[in-house]
Order: structure tokens, then sequence, then C-alpha cells
């Protein structure tokens, strides 16, 4: 391992460095030879370039997703997209119903603001997930009543990295015509998208889950059939008045040109992220009692989510520390509350406290993996050789009737 | 999160990590906590006939706090007497390791881990002279 840099990063889910091409394109709107103007600026070439620039953008970000450059609005994240698509039809729809169904393990994004609609009057059912952490397609079906006005349902889930059928999820929606939200900020790159034959009404998406720029991401709103949203944000009218304030190009064009080159080297950077996962897997799975979260099949190919049965998530993240990984426990919470991701997929209590979630990515090499590999079989031993949960299941002891003295 | 390096160092280098026979006359075990919750503590101390503690052994499942913890705690039982052990307290343990506000409960787990391991040695050593009473 002559050239392997330390600590590895392996938390591409979080966030991902912006592309070098990226950074170059957006280095060139910054300053006074750049294309600095704003790009509402209608009386001189100043405004003109930099509006180039953004409509620019604006169609490569519509040409990965297979939709309209008309039907792309811009926004701060995919926070603010899932904002103002579900508060933006919510509001919009409040006449025809008051009923929004979205799914317990979706981001906090959309939680959160399906929680602020419920403090508002909406009514908000929360549907569970299989084991594997797919909706079921019936139970969904079965919560649609004819008051319902918006289903949100995210493509890519965060933590396990599993794919939902939205287009099964769409159908469902549109014979009822309810308006259909997608949080797809973990799926751009990584899953094909074409929603020219998606029956999806809303999709939010991120740059930096893309190796674009923190701070931009935008909002397709189909306009064929035509969906209606309320602005959140005022000031303006930009973006067709549905989210005001002025557009920052540096941000734009770089969000653009990193979906640009997502959708160009998709291929075969999915099948290189995929044998590294693989091999990850390869190397983890030989232990005794470890469990990958999610649907085998059904997943993205960069997203490794392993519980490592009697092992607490923080301290491995503590062994680990020469890797970027996330854990699915919260134990820097006072409540000491495990991932409801993991939960909401009926994992017990301990094995969603020793979850690590690995996520692969552009720049990750065979080295870091295979150096990876060794790293986390050296601490899980080490970990297990303190516990006393480990002793007892070596011992023959079954956990699950042991009367635990809670604190 | 940052840890202290007292923390650190009882995390690397956990001292007295072991099991003795819980069965041992000589041995009394305390484990506290819940797999759900996110820390299990074992605690064995071994008595000697004058009462005092000569040795001590710890498992633990939990964050580094949790780990440096109790194995801080196995350092300080040694030699002191059951009323001197179950004197411990946990603000000692944080103070000690520099334990961060949402990390106290970690210190409160190891002292209710060192009074569960004395009541344990005490009880059945109870028992145990009630039985040689009713033998006698």
């Amino acid at each position: 391992m002559s050239d392997l840099k330390l600590p590895i990063y392996l938390d591409y889910s979080s966030t991902t460095p912006v592309d070098e091409r990226v950074a170059e394109k957006m280095a060139g709107c910054l300053t006074k030879d750049g294309l600095f103007g704003n790009p509402a600026s209608r009386s001189h070439s100043f405004g003109w370039n930099a509006e180039k620039a953004v409509e620019n953008a604006r169609g490569q970000v519509a040409q990965l997703v297979g939709a309209d450059p008309k039907e792309i609005i811009w926004t701060s994240g995919a926070t603010e997209a899932d904002n103002l698509a579900i508060k933006g039809a919510a509001h919009f729809y409040q006449r025809k119903g008051k009923h929004i169904i979205t799914v317990k393990t979706e981001h906090k994004a959309v939680l959160d603001t399906t929680r602020q609609l419920e403090r508002e009057g909406f009514e908000v059912t929360y549907l569970g997930v299989k084991e594997n952490g797919l909706v079921d397609m019936q139970e969904l079906e079965d919560a649609m009543r004819d008051d319902t006005i918006v289903v949100s349902v995210m493509h890519v889930n965060n933590e396990i990295g599993v794919i939902q059928d939205i287009e099964a999820i769409g159908n469902l929606c549109r014979e009822r015509g309810i308006v259909f939200h997608v949080d797809a900020a973990q799926s751009t790159g990584k899953v094909a998208i074409d929603l020219s034959k998606l029956p999806v009404d809303l999709m939010s998406f991120s740059a930096h889950k893309t190796y674009g720029p923190k701070g931009i991401g935008a909002l397709f709103v189909r306009r064929k059939p035509r969906v209606r949203i309320e602005a959140q944000m005022h000031g303006g009218g930009h973006e067709r008045g549905m989210r005001s304030g002025t557009l920052a190009p540096h941000q734009i064009v770089g969000m653009g040109e990193a979906f640009a080159i997502a959708g160009a080297e998709m291929g075969p950077e999915l099948e290189r992220v995929r044998m590294l996962r693989d091999r990850l897997w390869a190397g983890l799975d030989g232990m005794e009692e470890v469990y990958l979260n999610g649907d085998q099949e059904q997943r993205v190919a960069h997203n490794l989510n392993v519980s490592f049965n009697f092992v607490e998530g923080e301290s491995l993240i503590m062994a680990l520390r020469d890797i970027a990984v996330s854990s699915g426990s919260a134990c820097t919470s006072a409540s000491l509350e495990p991932s409801y991701v993991l939960r909401a997929l009926g994992r017990d209590d301990e094995l969603a406290h020793s979850s690590i979630r690995f996520s692969i990515g552009r720049y990750t090499t065979v080295e870091e993996i295979d150096h990876t590999v060794e790293i986390v079989r050296a601490a899980v031993a080490k970990l297990r050789e303190l516990s006393p949960l480990w002793e007892m299941y070596q011992d023959g002891i079954d956990l699950s009737t042991v009367e635990w003295a809670a604190h | 999160m940052a840890y202290s390096d007292k923390v650190l160092d009882h995390y690397e280098n956990p001292r007295n990590v072991g099991s003795f026979d819980k069965n041992d006359d000589t041995v009394g075990t305390g484990m506290v906590g819940a797999p759900a919750c996110g820390d299990v503590m074992k605690l064995q101390i071994k008595v000697n006939d004058e009462g005092i503690i000569e040795d001590a052994k710890f498992k633990t499942y939990g964050c580094g706090s949790a780990i440096a913890s109790s194995s801080l705690l196995t350092e300080w039982v040694r030699g002191k007497t059951l009323e001197e052990a179950s004197q411990i307290k946990n603000t000692q343990i944080a103070e000690e390791l520099a334990l961060p506000p949402v990390k106290i409960h970690c210190s409160v787990l190891a002292e209710d881990a060192i009074k569960a391991a004395v009541s344990n040695y005490q009880e059945r050593h109870g028992q145990a002279a009630e039985a040689e009473k009713k033998s006698a």
C-alpha cells in the first residue's frame, strides 16, 4: 500500500467531492473576467451571457433525467426542493383534499416537511416498509383515499440504498389523480431516470451527491400533464414564479456539468463501483453474524449497509478512524436512538446499533477497499473480544430471552 | 465527536478485559444496561478472605466512553474493600475521563456495574453463610 492515503473516504452517500472538471467550469463564473453577471439582467451582455450559461446547465440537468428544460426549477438543494414540492402541491390542491401519504424511511427533508403540514391541518399517513426496505404496493393502495392529494416516496434510500419501484407507485397515483413526488437526491448518476416515461409529477435533485457543489439542487415540475405548486419563496418571480431569488450561475453551471458527466460516464462508472462494492462485501461476508441491510437485488451499486452483530456502532466507528463511514447508531444523542430507517425494516435494536454504511464512489480504489476489509475485520474481532454479548452468544445463550436491566 | 486522551487510551488499550468463572465462590458479577439502549457492561470482581477486591475484569458492549469507563473502573476497584468500591461515584469517573455531558450515562452505568457486582457477591455469600449455619 505504497500510496494509500488515509483516512479512506467511503461516505459518498453523504456527499461527494466536486469533480475537477466541474470545479473548473464553476471558477469561470465568479470573477470580473468570467460569467459573473446576473442572469436576470436583460439590458446587457453580462446578464445575457450568464443567462445562457444557466439555460445550458438547465438543459444538462434535464437531459440526464429525460425531462424538458422548462420543467427544471433551481433550488438551494434537495431539501428545499422537497419542501417546495410537498408544501407547494399540498397548498395548491388543499381544496381537493388534505390527505398526504409518505413512508417512514424517507429522508428528514420529507418527514419534517409533512410534520409541518400536519401542524397546518393536513393528515399524513406514514407507510411502513417490508423487511427488505421496499414499500408494499398493496399497503400503499389501501392507504389511498378520495381526499389523498400527494404521495411522496424516495427513489433511492440514503441509508440502505434500496430502489423503490417509482413506476408502479406512479401508476397507482395516476389512476387516482394524485400528485406524485419523488426525492431523487441519491439516485442521479446511480440509476437511469427517464421522466419522459416515468409517471412522476415532481422530482427533487441535489448536485453534491453527484460530484457537483453543495448549495444547489433542482425540482422537476411536470408540464404535461401540468402540475401546479404554490411558491414557498417570494420576491422577483424568478423560475416562473415558483422560486424567487437571484440565480447563482457558478452553482448552477457546476450542477449542470456534474450531471452531464454523470450521464456520459454512468455505464462504466457503475460497473467499476459495483465491482468494488462486491469486493468489499465478499471481504466482510465471511465473518460470523454479519448482516446486509436492505434488499439484496433492488439496490444501488455503491451502497453497502452492514450490521456487525454484538458490536456497538459508535465504538466501531472509533476503531475505524482510518475510514470515513457513517453509523446507524446515534449514541451521541441523549436518547440513544438507533437509525429510524433500520428500525422500520424491523431490525432488532442491537442490529440497528451495530450498523455501518459504506458508500463507494468515483475515486475509490481497489487498494482502498482491500485495506478497508483488513481494518474492519480487525476492529470487529477486537470489539467482539470486548463484548459481553458476543461471549453470551458463543456460550449459546439466546439474547432475546435475557432480562436486561434497562436504564 | 472528539474524545479525551484518557478515553482514547483506555479504548486503545483496555485494562483487564476478560471473564472469571461466575460460579467461583470468590467472584461477584454485575451485568447492567441493555443491548437495545446501545450499551451493556459486565464487571466481575474477585474477592479474598479479607474482603478485599484482588482482581477485576470487564467486558463492555458500547461506545468508546462506555468501554473506557469500565476499563478505568477495573483499575480503581483493585485493592479496595467491597465497602470502598461501592462508594465510587459516577462523577469521579466522568471527571477522570473528561466525559462530555452526552456521555455521562456511560459513567452512571459503570457505577451501577460495580454496585451490582458487589451486591451479587454479598448475596451469594450471605446465602452461603446462611446455608453453613443451617447445616451446623
